[in-house]
């Protein structure tokens, strides 16, 4: 009964909130069975009584590609680096769409889930985490199409030269998931105040896709405007991308770098944004 | 050796009442724009000026106690007391504004039952990740799953997504879930099983499991019967704070003789709030047929209930239910429901405030002091709102007693039944002269 004895360790400490916290690494590490299973639901989710299933997966980018063809390759004529036209948006698409999902989907995680987190307690990044991986899967599966596409252009001779580049892909692949789920945290702690900014991420989400060489290569920003495409840390990423799988675009060190430290501090800030707002959102929401 | 197993350390927990935020970022800079040149602000509705923004209302007030592993300890209190709020911090679902907690072992509460189902995702599916979400890992789960299955009785349907299933087999299988994690500590609420006898009866006999197998059970009810069976110990909170602590035969009584001086025969939601719920109670009256409230209310006329709730949108399925309990024992004499008298109301229901009537009629409730629990809810989970402690007093001023010049006998009930008297035709004897 002395309190002598309690000091003993505890399994959980509830305080009030102040101050910063470190994200609950270990808390998701512990949940990992639960992160499996909620990649596993979405994908059921999301083609159980539909009547093409997974086929969705890679409908969405092959029309979005179709409707870039024609619009900016065959009536705007913009030029693709040498490279097809539907190769070059098929694979800016691929990695807009990757990154894009990866912001829309984690910027509702408390929107979304206040059903189930006004019941009970699990650690909270678990839900976005989640959805970072059910999104990697459908972009496997995009890939899949993606490179069938590529070794039919090769065999009627396009002149597409992926190399040593493609080691980056992996790499990229994970600046991709850092920035996307960065910002995407930082936007769904600030819609637990202000509601009316998931709005403006869907519509702010479109204009920055066109700050972004996705339908226009680097080659052609004239060398004045240079300075502001490269503001957006997106701009090499596509292009580094688009370099590893096709072989063409405009490779340069300082964006890559001032990219990788703007992704990091993003990330960085959007989860401890998280792991504060996630221990006192109840009482805004 | 006692261990203690939860340390709660002068907790408070404040909510902030009237306008935190407009919820747009326009309106809040509206709103701080008239603030910075004086004006008055353009988004505060007329009539909710007095509730300025910052005034704050106590939940938890410096709220201390332990509990030892073992322990059985029932919290008690009427709506609004601060127990839902408790049992939030202590499942870390909200945080506290000061103090701390310190909890050792697995916390679970029987107030998550289903959180996470998926409609789509088949009944093996959803116990796997309800199961997660609970917090047992994959391979705790594979080692009961046999035991929840049987537990549920649903082994046919197992494979079959859970939206085809009647809403018994989704509980009994959401439970099943709940039952079987092995927490240190359980967490009860009994609200849960409002309206649903044998499902609040499982609910009760798996707390009796956990008591015996030396685990903690917090248990949170109205039911003082129940309260007093199944702990040792109480605590009975009261606007935040804790008022009593102590064996529960002395602190149930405490709570019921505080109950019946002040508990008053109507109740209304605080004007001042706006509870952020789909559907809520904002009236509940007890009055007698020229419609007006009383000290007590005559045995030989009628006594009407009059409920008023509001739906915020259009909801469907949504059922009002009614119980009046005795004051003394918790034993309850009247249950309703108005979905029950009349399906169609089952069917969607346009939002706005709703004014039903109950009419008990005279002579069916004996004297003596009654409670009244009003609940809305949607099939048998979704518990939106629940009003207690509304109490009144049935009294025969008007003297059957008196008039007939000795005691009626006791009974439950003083209904009176028809009883028809009729004089036997004598048999006449023709034969005998």
């Amino acid at each position: 009964m002395t309190k002598a004895d309690d000091s003993k360790e505890w399994t959980t400490v509830i305080e009030s909130v102040q101050g910063w916290y470190m994200p609950d690494l270990r808390g998701l590490w512990q949940y990992r069975d639960l992160v499996m299973l909620f990649v596993r639901r979405d994908s059921v989710a999301t083609y159980k009584q539909s009547l093409l299933g997974p086929l969705w997966f890679v409908i969405q980018p092959l029309m979005t590609t179709i409707v870039f063809t024609i619009v900016f390759g065959r009536i705007a004529s913009i030029p693709t680096d040498g490279i097809p036209p539907f190769l070059f948006y098929f694979g800016g698409v691929l990695c807009w769409q990757y990154f894009a999902a990866n912001l829309n989907k984690t910027s509702d995680t408390f929107a979304a889930n206040v059903g189930m987190y006004s019941k009970v307690y699990f650690p909270r990044l678990v839900t976005p985490v989640s959805l970072i991986i059910s999104n990697l899967i459908v972009l496997g599966i995009q890939f899949v199409v993606f490179i069938v596409v590529v070794v039919v252009y090769r065999l009627r001779g396009a002149p597409i030269q992926p190399g040593a580049a493609l080691l980056l892909l992996p790499f990229l692949l994970i600046q991709i998931a850092a920035l996307g789920l960065g910002a995407g945290l930082i936007i769904s702690t600030l819609t637990t105040r202000f509601r009316d900014l998931a709005y403006l991420t869907g519509y702010g989400m479109q204009l920055w896709m066109y700050a972004t060489p996705v339908v226009y290569p680097v080659s052609q920003i004239p060398e004045k405007w240079l300075w502001l495409a490269y503001l957006n840390p997106m701009t090499p990423i596509v292009e580094c991308f688009r370099y590893a799988l096709l072989g063409s675009g405009t490779l340069r060190l300082e964006p890559a770098i001032y990219s990788i430290v703007a992704t990091a501090l993003i990330f960085s800030l959007g989860l401890a944004m998280f792991s504060r707002v996630e221990r006192s959102f109840m009482d805004t929401i | 050796m006692t261990k203690t197993v939860i340390s709660v350390e002068s907790v408070s927990k404040r909510y902030q009442l009237g306008v935190i935020n407009h919820g747009t970022l326009r309106r809040d800079l509206q709103s701080w724009w008239a603030r910075k040149r004086g004006l008055p602000d353009p988004n505060l509705e007329i009539g909710k000026a007095g509730v300025k923004a910052g005034t704050t209302f106590n939940a938890l007030e410096n709220v201390t106690f332990d509990v030892q592993a073992g322990e059985t300890v029932g919290f008690i209190g009427r709506n609004g007391a601060g127990k839902s709020t408790l049992l939030k911090i202590l499942s870390r679902v909200a945080a506290p504004n000061a103090g701390s907690v310190r909890i050792r072992g697995r916390v679970s509460s029987l107030l998550e039952v289903g959180t996470g189902f998926h409609a789509e995702l088949t009944g093996r599916e959803n116990v796997y990740l309800n199961g997660a979400i609970l917090g047992m890992t994959k391979a705790e789960i594979n080692r009961k799953f046999d035991e929840i299955i049987d537990f549920a009785e649903i082994d046919d349907f197992i494979d079959t997504p859970v939206k085809r299933y009647s809403s018994g087999m989704y509980v009994r299988l959401a439970f099943a879930v709940a039952a079987h994690l092995e927490p240190e500590i359980l967490i009860v609420d009994e609200v849960l099983a409002v309206g649903d006898h044998a499902f609040q009866k499982k609910c009760l006999g798996k707390m009796r499991d956990v008591r015996s197998e030396g685990r903690t059970v917090l248990f949170v009810s109205h039911n003082m019967t129940a309260v007093n069976n199944l702990c040792a110990r109480s605590i009975f909170l009261e606007k935040g704070k804790i008022i009593a602590d102590g064996p529960s035969s002395d602190i149930t009584r405490v709570y019921l003789r505080s109950a019946s001086v002040d508990g008053g025969s109507s109740w209304h939601l605080d004007a001042s709030t706006t509870p952020d719920k789909p559907a809520y109670i904002k009236d509940v009256f007890i009055l007698d047929p020229n419609l007006e409230t009383r000290e007590g209310y005559e045995l030989t006329q009628d006594i009407i209930l009059r409920v008023r709730y509001r739906l915020r949108e259009p909801m469907r399925g949504v059922t009002v239910g009614l119980q009046v309990l005795s004051e003394d024992n918790g034993e309850t004499f009247i249950s309703l429901s108005d979905t029950e008298l009349e399906m169609s109301r089952l069917e969607e229901r346009a939002a706005g405030t709703y004014l039903a009537d109950i009419r008990i009629p005279a002579r069916l409730l004996n004297t003596g002091l009654y409670a009244l629990r009003v609940g809305i809810s949607r099939g048998r989970h979704d518990i939106y709102d629940v009003v207690d402690g509304v109490t009144f007093r049935v009294v025969d001023s008007v003297g059957i007693v008196m008039f007939l010049g000795f005691e009626r006998k006791g009974s439950l009930l003083s209904l009176q039944l028809p009883w028809t008297v009729q004089a036997e035709p004598e048999l006449v004897n023709t034969d005998r002269k």
